[in-house]
């Protein structure tokens, strides 16, 4: 592989980090991951078959269409393309963004929306606005993977609650409140993913959502709902977003053009009631003035063509292929102990492996055979939980290497599963049923996150 | 000088590596050196016979760096390299056979057991741990026999952990030990050439000893350099140390972790190639001992080229 020379740093001071550390404020202590993201750096090796990455498909986006719009700013806004813009974002951007969340049934007033750079950087722009340290944030057991560190690096205490086939389990959440106001305190916001969650795959149903509404209304709880993939529903029928529910009382909406159009552009946008949204644009201001002019435009331009939606769809129906050829090779190669989610949307599956696979350690075997997935304790903010849990992504990937990935996979499962029995005594994998039989899909419906004697939270 | 620094590879410490390597590179360019960084992989032979270097500075971890396998070529291809030679690497690489090693030359080392996975999956080795408990005792440690860091090492604190805990490990390699526990302090010793340098202490800032993260992360785990050792315990710690240094015949420099326990210091591993980076223990023992990370990389390259002057 070329090396770039001009790479390498030339300062002389640069070169003990540790003379650095007083200097360090509090919150890097907490920022983690270093194991893990050493592993992971592995995974970038181009041998190696990822199901680890959350990409959306960005190839089969006409490139001849992309020069054209781009070509198009380029001889009639230039100019302006190239300056600075308003910290809120423009009006034409938003626009577009009105139209994303009509699709959805979502009518905000375009005052409570904020263009920021990528969903990701809504989220930090909430924590900034809300979490002193030391705050109470809830989120979802397993959650977001990348809203773990911003969590972490506003010094937030953060709670989890769990899942199951259903999504967050809104009675917990109402105990873990309970018990908080027994204690004078509240949370600062409770996060959620409630479509084809990142990294569950699961949807929290109709009755959930409009119990969770009620209950941030009846307790003025604010709640973050991050709905990157809501459009890309390939099975089932659309439900209401809890900002629909709710008017946007108590919602503040996070949502993103990267699963839509492109992760590349970092366009996301916030909706907010106009007293946080007067600290949000605050916030942005001092992060980073304004989000990218020159990619709003390529959204307006973009969206001028009026085929968003049908782009969208071309995708889920391409990620369903995927879901259905993932969940096709599970049944194939992972071992009958072993249970999945089958989403109805988005890019993940999360798959759980009996209790004595550690799936940081399977990772490393897996990359032996070059395949990699996400280890599910990235998930937690306790990385004791979800050890024996895996994100498998299916949107970023072939259907062959899908098949080849996972085959890869269940061969790694299947041998720490015969070597476990061997020193246990315990009886090893049941064989698969044959394909097309019926077996272990009755199990589709149930999705158990934990197996039940696990510890419940 | 004409100076290739290798680095990164397959290996599953392939990230420290690059840590490592970079930052060799760049004492190595302050130094007034021509740098060849080189991100080992496929082309790794052609790019050194083409490129022809004065010699190699080896900044691998792990697998293929660290076991002599880098090693060979160089030697293959007449490149001085910097480190051990390619039966130290070896040995160091494989704890098993490192412990044996260090057994035969009167190295104290803790007890232990070794089991490749075959010896579980078909001479019905499960039935032989039933006698560990009497020759190892509870708790003890389960690690892969040839692996970096502490990546796949658990402690089972009872027969309940064990199989889980050899699971864990068998990932990592298809031989595992199972070592008996020793409480102590752990201790890190530097040799450079043949002189000893400051014995460093790890202590945990918090949650388990051997903790993968805490080692590669400021703030997780604090060092104290040099340790906080009476006159006796350098004394004992540092000849061990020698000890263990020559026994698996290593040369140039390593790194010596060991235990001090309530009876003296018990050598862990040697590590053939340790850690270069900015959290890394070797290079903060040679900063205790007055010495700059570009004195240290120069002292090492010097080692590479004229052995007999060490």
């Amino acid at each position: 592989m070329a090396e770039t020379p001009h790479r390498r740093r030339a300062h002389a001071g640069a070169r003990d980090l540790e003379r650095y550390a007083g200097l360090f404020a509090a919150r890097t202590g907490v920022m983690r991951s270093s194991a893990m993201r050493d592993l992971m750096a592995i995974t970038a090796r181009p041998e190696v078959i990822s199901l680890a990455g959350g990409l959306p498909d960005t190839s089969t986006f006409p490139a001849a269409a992309f020069a054209a719009q781009m070509t198009r700013i380029a001889q009639e806004s230039a100019a302006e393309a190239l300056q600075y813009g308003p910290t809120e974002g423009f009006a034409e951007t938003v626009d577009c963004i009105l139209q994303v969340m009509g699709a959805e049934g979502m009518l905000p007033d375009p005052d409570d929306v904020i263009v920021t750079t990528g969903g990701q950087q809504a989220i930090d722009l909430v924590c900034k606005t809300l979490v002193d340290p030391g705050d109470v944030v809830v989120c979802e057991a397993p959650t977001y993977p990348g809203a773990v560190p911003v969590f972490c690096s506003y010094q937030a205490e953060t709670i989890q609650i769990d899942c199951d086939g259903e999504g967050m389990r809104v009675e917990q959440l109402e105990e873990v409140l309970t018990s908080l106001d027994r204690e004078g305190r509240r949370p600062k916001f409770v996060y959620s993913v409630p479509s084809f969650q990142n990294p569950s795959g699961v949807t929290l149903s109709l009755p959930r959502r409009q119990r969770l509404v009620e209950l941030a209304r009846r307790r003025e709880l604010l709640l973050v709902e991050d709905n990157p993939y809501g459009l890309l529903r390939f099975g089932g029928e659309p439900l209401p977003t809890l900002y629909q529910l709710d008017g946007g009382d108590f919602v503040i909406y996070v949502g993103t053009f990267s699963k839509i159009l492109s992760p590349g552009i970092r366009l996301g946008w916030a909706v907010a009631p106009p007293p946080v949204m007067e600290k949000i644009v605050l916030g942005k201001q001092a992060a980073d003035l304004c989000t990218s002019t020159l990619t709003q435009h390529f959204v307006r331009e973009y969206f001028a063509e009026g085929r968003w939606r049908q782009y969208v769809d071309s995708l889920a129906e391409i990620y369903k292929g995927r879901r259905d050829t993932m969940v096709a090779a599970l049944r194939e190669h992972f071992p009958a102990q072993a249970t999945w989610t089958e989403p109805e949307g988005g890019l993940f599956i999360w798959a759980t492996l009996p209790e004595y696979i550690d799936t940081g350690d399977l990772l490393a075997k897996a990359l032996r055979e070059d395949v990699a997935f996400v280890p599910g304790q990235a998930a937690y903010v306790d990385e004791s939980r979800g050890r024996n849990s895996m994100r498998l992504n299916f949107s970023g990937v072939s259907e062959e290497e899908i098949r080849e990935g996972v085959r890869r996979i269940g061969k790694a499962i299947a041998e720490q599963v015969e070597l476990y029995g061997a020193l246990t005594g315990e009886q090893p994998a049941v064989p698969e049923p044959a394909p097309g039989e019926q077996g272990s899909e009755s199990d589709a419906d149930v999705l158990p996150f934990r197996k039940s004697g696990e510890e419940a939270g | 000088m004409k100076v290739a620094v290798l680095k990164g590879g397959r290996s599953l410490e392939r990230g420290v590596s690059l840590r490592s390597g970079a930052r060799v590179e760049d004492a190595l360019e302050r130094l007034g050196h021509e740098v060849l960084p080189i991100d080992a992989g496929g082309d790794l032979v052609k790019r050194l016979a083409a490129e022809r270097p004065d010699a190699a500075f080896v900044a691998m971890h792990g697998l293929g760096g660290e076991d002599g396998t880098v090693q060979e070529l160089l030697e293959l291809l007449g490149i001085p390299f910097t480190g051990p030679g390619i039966a130290a690497c070896a040995r160091c690489m494989d704890k098993v056979w490192a412990k044996h090693e260090l057994r035969s030359a009167g190295v104290p080392t803790p007890d232990w057991f070794a089991f490749n996975e075959t010896a579980f999956r078909e001479l019905g080795a499960a039935d032989a741990l039933g006698e560990l408990e009497e020759r190892l005792g509870f708790p003890l440690v389960v690690k892969p026999s040839r692996g970096g860091s502490a990546l796949g090492v658990k402690f089972a604190a009872g027969w309940f952990e064990v199989p889980e805990a050899l699971v864990s490990a068998f990932s990592y390699d298809d031989r595992v030990l199972l070592e008996r526990f020793v409480e102590g302090r752990e201790l890190a010793a530097g040799v450079l050439g043949s002189e000893p340098l400051p014995v460093v202490e790890a202590v945990p800032a918090g949650g388990d000893r051997y903790d993968f993260e805490a080692r590669y992360e400021i703030g997780r785990t604090d060092f104290v350099c040099p340790a906080e050792l009476s006159e006796e315990e350098t004394a004992s710690v540092t000849r061990v140390a020698l000890e263990a240094y020559e026994a698996l015949g290593c040369s140039g420099f390593s790194r010596v972790d060991l235990i001090l326990a309530a009876d003296g210091p018990q050598v862990l591993e040697v590590n053939a190639i340790p850690g270069l980076t900015d959290t890394s223990l070797l290079p903060q023992a040679a900063e205790a001992a007055g010495m700059s990370f570009e004195e240290l990389v120069g002292r090492i390259l010097d080692l590479a080229l004229k052995p007999a002057a060490a």
